[in-house]
């Protein structure tokens, strides 16, 4: 078995001092942003991506990793002390959680959200590296039609599992890979919808689409709720959980660590779609079911446990397929890309000492982030005291001068202003943005494998349908389709994203 | 017909113009064959995919199942205050430099916010100017433009 000894060159390269180093950054922003309220993993990693730069490749995604995972154990600290989820992962958290603080237990749910997240990170940690080979040997038996039909199944997932209207949401998809065809054609030279605009040539900007539709539009829809409800911040108790607290959150963490790790690698999958079925898991299940809502400590153990696994779990198919599965992991594509690695089962073998590297810090970073959030939460808690009208300002600055550095020029700073309109407008009419995001990156890719499939097959579409593994996985994504348009299906669905508003 | 939910009637609106202007752009670049794909093949076809689910979207929001909602009011100062904010600070970083675009870009877009103070926008301004000026000027080494042109030599 070479687990162990690709794990030893994982942990050798993690453990030099600039790796260790932007590993805790890379925690410390991750907490900082799951703290804060109204900034999200996905336009944080859009706004340091060009910082990034200047860093080597291995840094880079490490620190990128622990915002991430980070933003995970941060994101639970304000929803049971303040009941608002600083992350939507952390959304099922505040239920159980802020009930647990109003009856004087604040300080047990903390030591259980952490402790939860972290055997979480741990076997999320081994469950990737042991998954990570097999799958990309599958990865080398892939042509272009099979990719093509991945890919085809990756975003019929992620919408599936992930949003609120179908149609709607394929839609987004569909204008994502449209505008991910902005540019210069690879194949003809010839320029698309460019409109003899030369900074058009390369494509709108990666980080420019990101921070207009996840930061700009997201501010705009901030400052215009009205009457904030800004709760009632629970004072910090002791962490100590008795010894029944104890025996009612292990197997909670078992079964959401287990959810967690599945959901994660799943299309679509993610943080928040984990920790949303480890509670309806815990609450269906548990004896104690009718202390759920009130401050079951089952409700907090549970999804923060599967919400971390996820996390990171879901960097599986990046890592083996080159496929991102969620929007956040689509952000991690641009980072590989700027740094020129092309992500897919080639990245294991040409680049082992990053890939294993990787794996390894996200275990360094789970001790980082249980020794940051347990011990020293109080310097957290005070940070919830910044109200939002100094933040805001703060994450327009760090947007404008990020995407001013990509290119060094302005023009993409008024294409991100440009994106935050077109945000905006997608917020009012419910059409949700993550999905863009993945067809966006995904754009490109699934042209050339379509292109490149039909070529081979002289122009037989039949191609995708006779290739028996690109068959099993349409097949897979038109059973998702059926299976969600169910009736019975489609009501439980429909109450599950009810919940979630 | 009645239209019951206007975010979906808005939003199959949308889906339709922005498909038709992707596939009739396309069908100016070359189609070429499904064998040998032109650069309009493969944006001519998701264009027009992308008009249909529009139409989808917007027959359903005249069914009788869809549920009634409006579009949510638009907030044109919010809009105004957020996205001039930005584009003032495009329009001054090359011309009056980064330590100026920065602070009005803070101050700007601070008056969005309904507990706006001078005092504090002010202190928000400038620690956030010698923050990102000491990371990404000095630290990180990245170039701006940096005082006024008036003041470079």
């Amino acid at each position: 078995m070479d687990l162990f000894a690709n794990l030893g060159l994982g942990f050798e390269t993690a453990f030099t001092l600039q790796n260790l180093l932007y590993c805790l950054i890379g925690c410390i922003l991750g907490t900082l942003i799951g703290v804060l309220p109204g900034l999200g993993p996905i336009a944080t990693i859009a706004m340091l991506l060009p910082a990034t730069y200047a860093l080597p490749p291995i840094a880079a995604l490490i620190m990128l990793a622990g915002i991430y995972y980070g933003s995970q154990y941060g994101g639970s600290t304000t929803a049971i002390l303040l009941n608002i989820p600083g992350e939507t992962s952390s959304v099922v958290t505040a239920i159980d959680g802020y009930q647990m603080a109003r009856n004087g237990r604040a300080g047990v749910a903390l030591f259980t959200a952490g402790m939860g997240s972290f055997f979480a990170g741990c076997v999320a940690t081994l469950v990737l590296a042991a998954f990570a080979a097999p799958l990309s040997q599958l990865a080398f038996k892939f042509g272009p039609a099979e990719y093509f039909s991945l890919m085809v199944l990756g975003l019929i997932g992620a919408v599936v599992l992930a949003s609120g209207s179908l149609i709607k949401a394929i839609g987004m998809i569909i204008l994502g890979l449209l505008m991910g065809l902005i540019g210069t054609d690879v194949n003809s030279g010839v320029s698309r919808y460019a409109f003899d605009i030369p900074e058009l040539s390369d494509g709108i900007g990666f980080v420019a689409v990101a921070m207009g539709v996840f930061g700009f539009a997201e501010i705009m829809g901030n400052l215009e709720k009205t009457g904030e409800d800004e709760g009632f911040l629970n004072k910090l108790t002791s962490m100590m959980p008795t010894k029944t607290d104890v025996k009612r959150m292990i197997p909670s963490i078992l079964r959401g660590t287990t959810i967690g790790s599945i959901l994660g690698i799943l299309p679509g999958g993610g943080a928040a779609l984990a920790a949303f079925g480890a509670y309806s898991v815990e609450k269906k299940s548990s004896k104690y079911s009718h202390e759920f809502g009130k401050g079951a400590i089952e409700g907090v153990a549970g999804p923060e446990a599967a919400n971390n696994a996820a996390a990171q779990t879901s960097f599986i198919p990046l890592l083996t397929l080159g496929i991102p599965p969620n929007a956040v992991m689509a952000l991690m594509v641009g980072a590989m890309t700027i740094h020129n690695i092309q992500p897919g089962p080639q990245v294991m073998t040409s680049n082992p000492a990053l890939f294993w590297g990787l794996i390894a810090s996200m275990w360094i970073g789970n001790v980082m982030l249980i020794l940051l959030n347990l011990p020293l939460i109080g310097i957290w808690v005070k940070l919830l005291k910044i109200p939002y009208r100094f933040l805001y300002p703060a994450i327009l600055v760090f947007c404008c001068i990020g995407v001013y550095t990509v290119n060094n020029t302005v023009f993409d700073v008024y294409v991100t202003a440009g994106f935050g309109l077109i945000g905006y407008l997608f917020f009012k009419l419910g059409c949700e943005p993550p999905p863009l995001l993945l067809g966006f990156v995904l754009g490109p890719m699934m042209e050339e494998n379509f292109r490149r499939a039909l070529l081979l097959s002289r122009g037989d579409f039949t191609t995708f349908l006779t290739r028996p593994l690109s068959l099993g996985l349409l097949i897979a994504a038109a059973l998702l389709v059926v299976i969600v348009a169910l009736p019975a299906v489609k009501k439980t669905r429909e109450e599950a994203f009810a919940e979630e508003d | 017909m009645k239209i019951r939910n206007q975010r979906d009637f808005g939003a199959g609106i949308m889906y339709m113009v922005i498909g038709l202007f992707f596939a009739i752009l396309a069908t100016q670049y070359p189609m070429g064959t499904a064998a040998k794909m032109g650069p309009g093949y493969f944006p001519f076809f998701l264009g027009i995919l992308m008009f249909l689910l529009g139409v989808l979207v917007l027959l359903q929001s005249f069914s009788a199942k869809a549920a009634i909602e409006s579009i949510p009011k638009f907030n044109w100062r919010i809009i105004a205050q957020i996205t001039g904010s930005v584009v003032l600070y495009g329009l001054l970083l090359p011309r009056l430099g980064f330590l100026v675009a920065v602070v009005v870009l803070v101050l700007v877009s601070a008056s969005a916010s309904k507990e706006f103070t001078w005092k504090g926008s002010l202190i928000n301004a400038g620690f956030l100017v010698a923050f990102t000026y000491s990371v990404f000027v000095l630290g990180l080494k990245l170039q701006f433009p940096l005082l006024p042109v008036f003041l470079q030599q």
